[in-house]
C-alpha cells in the first residue's frame, strides 16, 4: 500500500486554541481506495483535525500535503478547489430548498444571469447511478427521511469533484439498516477510487469498513491498526488509554411494584406537531426500560412531559400511584421522588456559568440544610459540593469552578451527582453518556445499575442501541410518537430492534424473514 | 396540511380575487351598473387609483424587509429607513429647485435611495460586526431618523414640482386598467418592476440562492465557501436603499413635501405585508394592494358621505384589516430560519 503515492498528507499538525492542545504533532496519510477509519473519543480531536483539512481551521504548525504538494487553506472554499469533499455530522443542507439547490449551493451551474437547475440536476442523476445513491433531485430536503438526506451530502461532495470524502460520525443518526446501506455506497466509493476518511467512535463499524484505522487519544496520534488483526477490545484500550468494560456488570433484575405508570401519552413538539402518539408504558421499581429508537421519534417530548416540562395534550401520568399529569417539574421531583439526567446538558442540566458547588444544589438549594429562610448556607453547600465531588469522581479545579469550564465527562457526573445524591424512587436518563469519553460512560453506567440494585425504576433514553443493549432489563422501540412494541433484554436482538426502529411493525416481523 | 401547500392555495385565491376585482372594475366603469354609488365606491376608478397609490410605499418597503430578512437580518427599521429616504429627498428637492425639474427629482430620488442605503448599512453594522440585537438595532434606526429629520427639517422649505404620470402609448388606452396601471409616474412603475426582478432575482439567479441559504441555514452556507456576513452586508444595505425610495416616493410622487413623521407606520405596515406575503416579492405585493385598498376604501366611504356608519369606525378600517389578517395567517407563514441570529463563522479566530 505504501508503495503509493498518498492523495493526503497531514505532517505534524499542531493545533493550539487558548489553554488547549487540541492537536499534538499529528500525522497521517491517505491513499486514494481506501477507507481510513480515524477512531477517538469525543475531545480526542478528531473533529479539530477535520475542521484543519476542510479549511475551517489554520494550524498553529504543521503541513497539508494534497496530491504531494504543501496546500495552505484559507477557507473551505480552498479545500473544495483541491478535492476535499466533507460530510458534516450535522448535515448541511438548506431544508426548505429542493435537492438540486442544495447540491448547487456555492458552485452554482449558470446559464446567462440564471440558474441552471437542468443541468445540475442531470449531473445529479449522473452521480446517483454511477455510486448507487438514488434521490430525486426535485424533493425537498426536509421531506426526505435522514439517510436520504446523507446520501444528497455525499452526492454534493461529489458534484465538487472530491477525491477525498471526510465523513465525521456518518453513523450517528442512522438506523442499523440504513448504516448498511451507507456501507454499500462507502465501498463501492472506495472501489472507484476515492479516499475515505471515516470518523466514528463506534468500533464495530470501524473494524468492518475500514482499511486502515488510526486511533487519536488527546489529540494524539496513539497508533495505527489493521482491522484484520485488531478487536473490539484492543481499539478500546488503545483509545482510552486502559483496558475498558465494554459490557455492564449486572445481576437479574428484581421488579417491584410499577413506580412509572404512562397511559395513552399525547404531546405535541415545539412547532405544534403530534409527537406523541399514544404512548403507554410501566415501569418497576428496581428495573430499567429502555427506550431505543431514532433520534426524533418523540423520545425528548416523552422525557419532557414525564419530567413536566411540556404539556401533555392526553393521556394519562402517574407516578407511584399518584397523578402527575399536570404537575410542575418541581412537584415531581419532590413528591414524585424522581430524577431527571437530560438529554441536553448544557441546556437543562446545569447553569455553566455558575460554579460547581451551585450545580449540586440547583434542586434543594431552597430547603435545609442549604436554606434558612430567606438566606443560602453557603457553608452547607460547599460541604455538601466537597463531599460529593470527591464521591462521585468530579475532576474539578476547585468546588467554586464554573461548572461551563469542566469537560463534557466531568460535567455529565455532576450532573448525575446532584440527581443521583437525593432520596429517589424514579431516574429518568436522556443519553446519560452522550459525547463523553469511556471512562465517565463506564462510571455513570455502573451507578445506573446501582440504583437498579437499590430498587428505583430507571426509565432509560438513549440513542446508541448498544448503550441501551447494556443496560436494560425491557427494550421500548418508539417510532413516530408511539411504542411500537415493547421486549425483554434477552429477546432483544439487533435485527429486531433494527427492524422496529425502521417503522416495521412486530407482527410483519416474521414476512420480513425474521423468526420470532 | 404543508405549509407551502397551504400557500399555493392561499396565492391561488389571491389570484382569484385579484381578477374578479378587475373584473367588476371594468364593468362598473364602463356600463350602467357604475350608477350604483356603492359599486362606484368598491371598484370605481378613483378607488382603484388610491389603492395603488397607497399600495407603491408598502410594496418598495415590503421589498426591502423581504431584501434584508431573507438573508437572515431581520429589519423592523423600515419606517426609519422610509423617513430618512423622504427627508433627504426633500432636502435634495428644495436644494436643486433652480435646476431642470426632471434632473432634479432624479437628483433627490438617487440622494433618497443612497441615505436609505446609508441607514441599511448602519444597520447591518449594528447587527453584524457588533452583534446588537436586531430588533433594538432596527428601533435605534426608526429613532434616529425621526429624530434628526425633525430637527433638521425646514418648516419654510418648499419642494417644487413632483414626478408626473407617463402614459405608456397604446397600454394608457386600455379602458380602466390603462388608466390605473399605465399612466403612472416613474417610481410607481420602478416599484412594481421591482417587484418582479426581485422575484426572478431570489429564486432563479446564484445571488437570490446564496442569499436565501445564508437566511435559513448560514453554517451550511459557510462551509461551501459562501461569504455569509458579506451578504448580510450587502442586502440589507440594498434593502435599506430600497427603503430609501419609498421614502423618495412619498415625497417626490405621492405627496410633494415632507412632513414630519410622514411615514406615518407604513415601514410597520410594509412588515405586516412581507409577512402575510410569506417573504415572498408577489405575496407581499398582493398584501401591499390588499391594505392599500382598505385604506382606499376608507377614503372613498368618508369622500361619498356614509353616515350609517360612524367615521371613525370607518377610519379604523386598514388598521382593522391588517390585525385581522396578520393574526389570521402568522401561524402559517415560515421565516427564514436563521433571521435575527448572529453568525459566527466556527473557525473564527
Amino acid at each position: 500500500m505504501d508503495t503509493r503515492e498518498p492523495i493526503l498528507e497531514v505532517r505534524d499538525i499542531t493545533k493550539v486554541f487558548p489553554g488547549v492542545v487540541a492537536n499534538n504533532r499529528v500525522h497521517l496519510e491517505l491513499y486514494p481506495g481506501e477507507i481510513l477509519g480515524l477512531l477517538g473519543e469525543n475531545g480526542a480531536g478528531k473533529s479539530t483535525l477535520m475542521n484543519i483539512i476542510y479549511g475551517l481551521y489554520r494550524p498553529t504548525e504543521g503541513e497539508i500535503r494534497v496530491r504531494g504538494r504543501p496546500v495552505t487553506m484559507h477557507s473551505p472554499k480552498d479545500a473544495i478547489a483541491l478535492g476535499i469533499g466533507m460530510v458534516h455530522q450535522h448535515f448541511q443542507l438548506v431544508p426548505v430548498m429542493s435537492v438540486v439547490d442544495n447540491v448547487m449551493l456555492g458552485s452554482e451551474s449558470i446559464r446567462g444571469p440564471f440558474l441552471d437547475r437542468e443541468a445540475v440536476a442531470r449531473r445529479i442523476q449522473e452521480i446517483a447511478s454511477r455510486y448507487s445513491l438514488e434521490v430525486d433531485p426535485y424533493a425537498i430536503v426536509e421531506d426526505l427521511p435522514v439517510g436520504v438526506r446523507q446520501r444528497v451530502e455525499i452526492i454534493k461532495a461529489l458534484y465538487r469533484e472530491a477525491d477525498i470524502l471526510i465523513l465525521d460520525e456518518p453513523t450517528s443518526v442512522l438506523t442499523p439498516q440504513e448504516i448498511q446501506g451507507l456501507f454499500q455506497i462507502m465501498d463501492l466509493l472506495r472501489r472507484q477510487g476515492k479516499a475515505i476518511i471515516f470518523i466514528t467512535h463506534k468500533l464495530k463499524e470501524v473494524l468492518h469498513i475500514a482499511d486502515r484505522i488510526v486511533v487519536l487519544r488527546r489529540g494524539e496520534v496513539v497508533g495505527e491498526a489493521d482491522p484484520q488483526t485488531a478487536s473490539q477490545a484492543s481499539l478500546a484500550a488503545m483509545m482510552v488509554g486502559r483496558e475498558v468494560m465494554l459490557v455492564v456488570e449486572k445481576g437479574p433484575a428484581s421488579p417491584g411494584p410499577v413506580v412509572l405508570e404512562v397511559e395513552g401519552l399525547e404531546a405535541v413538539n415545539d412547532l405544534g406537531e403530534p409527537a406523541l402518539r399514544g404512548v403507554s408504558l410501566q415501569v418497576r421499581a428496581g428495573e430499567i426500560l429502555g427506550v431505543a429508537g431514532v433520534q426524533g421519534n418523540g423520545q425528548t417530548e416523552l422525557v419532557e412531559v414525564i419530567t413536566g416540562l411540556r404539556p401533555a395534550t392526553g393521556g394519562r401520568l402517574r407516578i407511584a400511584g399518584q397523578d402527575m399529569t399536570r404537575a410542575s417539574p418541581r412537584q415531581i421531583t419532590d413528591r414524585g421522588q424522581s430524577c431527571h439526567v437530560p438529554e441536553d446538558r448544557h441546556a437543562y442540566g446545569m447553569v455553566g456559568a455558575y460554579p460547581v458547588a451551585y450545580n449540586l444544589v440547583l434542586n434543594t438549594y431552597y430547603r435545609p440544610p442549604f436554606a434558612q429562610g430567606l438566606t443560602i448556607q453557603e457553608e452547607a453547600i460547599a460541604e455538601h459540593a466537597r463531599r460529593l465531588v470527591a464521591e462521585y469522581d468530579v475532576r474539578t479545579p476547585s468546588i467554586y469552578t464554573r461548572a461551563g469550564s469542566l469537560s463534557g465527562g466531568n460535567q455529565q457526573k455532576l450532573v448525575v451527582a446532584r440527581e443521583f445524591s437525593r432520596p429517589i424512587q424514579l431516574l429518568i436518563a436522556a443519553q446519560p453518556t452522550r459525547g463523553i469519553d469511556v471512562g465517565s460512560i463506564e462510571f455513570i453506567h455502573q451507578q445506573i445499575v446501582a440504583k437498579r440494585d437499590q430498587g428505583v425504576a430507571v426509565l432509560l433514553v438513549s440513542y446508541e442501541l448498544d448503550e441501551i443493549m447494556a443496560l436494560s432489563d425491557r427494550i421500548a422501540v418508539m417510532y413516530q410518537g408511539q411504542i411500537l412494541d415493547v421486549l425483554p433484554a434477552e429477546e432483544a436482538t439487533r435485527e429486531r430492534l433494527g427492524l422496529l426502529m425502521a417503522g416495521v411493525h412486530p407482527q410483519e416481523h416474521t414476512a420480513a424473514g425474521l423468526s420470532t | 396540511m404543508r405549509p407551502h401547500r397551504v400557500w399555493k392555495a392561499t396565492a391561488i385565491v389571491g389570484w382569484v380575487l385579484a381578477l374578479a376585482l378587475v373584473a367588476l372594475a371594468i364593468l362598473v366603469n364602463t356600463t350602467a351598473l357604475g350608477e350604483r354609488t356603492w359599486l362606484r365606491v368598491l371598484f370605481g376608478v378613483s378607488a382603484l387609483n388610491f389603492t395603488l397609490r397607497a399600495a407603491i410605499p408598502l410594496i418598495l418597503g415590503a421589498m426591502s424587509g423581504i431584501l434584508c430578512e431573507r438573508s437572515g437580518i431581520i429589519n423592523i427599521g423600515i419606517e426609519g429607513m422610509m423617513l430618512a429616504g423622504a427627508f433627504a429627498a426633500f432636502v435634495a428637492k428644495t436644494n436643486t429647485n433652480d435646476w431642470p425639474l426632471t434632473t432634479s427629482l432624479l437628483f433627490s430620488t438617487l440622494v433618497a435611495v443612497g441615505i436609505g442605503g446609508i441607514m441599511g448599512l448602519l444597520h447591518a453594522t449594528f447587527s453584524i460586526r457588533f452583534r446588537m440585537d436586531q430588533i433594538i438595532s432596527g428601533t435605534v434606526i426608526i429613532i434616529l431618523a425621526a429624530g434628526i429629520s425633525a430637527y433638521l427639517f425646514d418648516r419654510d422649505a418648499v419642494a417644487e414640482g413632483k414626478f408626473a404620470p407617463i402614459a405608456i402609448p397604446l397600454l394608457s388606452q386600455i379602458p380602466v386598467i390603462g388608466p390605473v396601471l399605465f399612466a403612472k409616474p416613474l417610481l410607481t412603475y420602478l416599484a412594481l418592476i421591482l417587484v418582479a426582478l426581485l422575484h426572478v432575482g431570489l429564486f432563479y439567479t446564484r445571488w437570490g440562492l446564496r442569499t436565501r441559504a445564508v437566511g435559513e441555514h448560514p453554517r451550511a452556507a459557510d462551509t461551501v465557501g459562501i461569504p455569509v456576513n458579506r451578504y448580510r452586508y450587502m442586502n440589507t444595505t440594498l434593502g435599506g436603499m430600497v427603503a430609501g425610495l419609498a421614502g423618495g416616493y412619498l415625497v417626490l410622487e405621492a405627496v410633494g413635501q415632507f412632513q414630519e413623521g410622514m411615514t406615518a407606520g407604513r415601514g410597520f405596515i410594509s412588515l405586516a405585508a412581507m409577512i402575510f406575503g410569506n417573504w415572498n416579492p408577489f405575496g407581499a405585493m398582493g398584501a401591499s394592494v390588499l391594505f392599500g385598498y382598505t385604506q382606499a376604501l376608507q377614503n372613498e366611504l368618508l369622500l361619498a358621505g356614509v353616515k350609517t356608519v360612524p367615521r371613525h369606525f370607518i377610519s379604523m378600517l386598514p388598521y382593522l384589516v391588517t390585525i385581522v389578517v396578520v393574526s389570521g395567517f402568522v401561524g402559517r407563514v415560515r421565516p427564514p430560519a436563521a433571521e435575527g441570529k448572529v453568525y459566527e463563522t466556527e473557525g473564527g479566530e
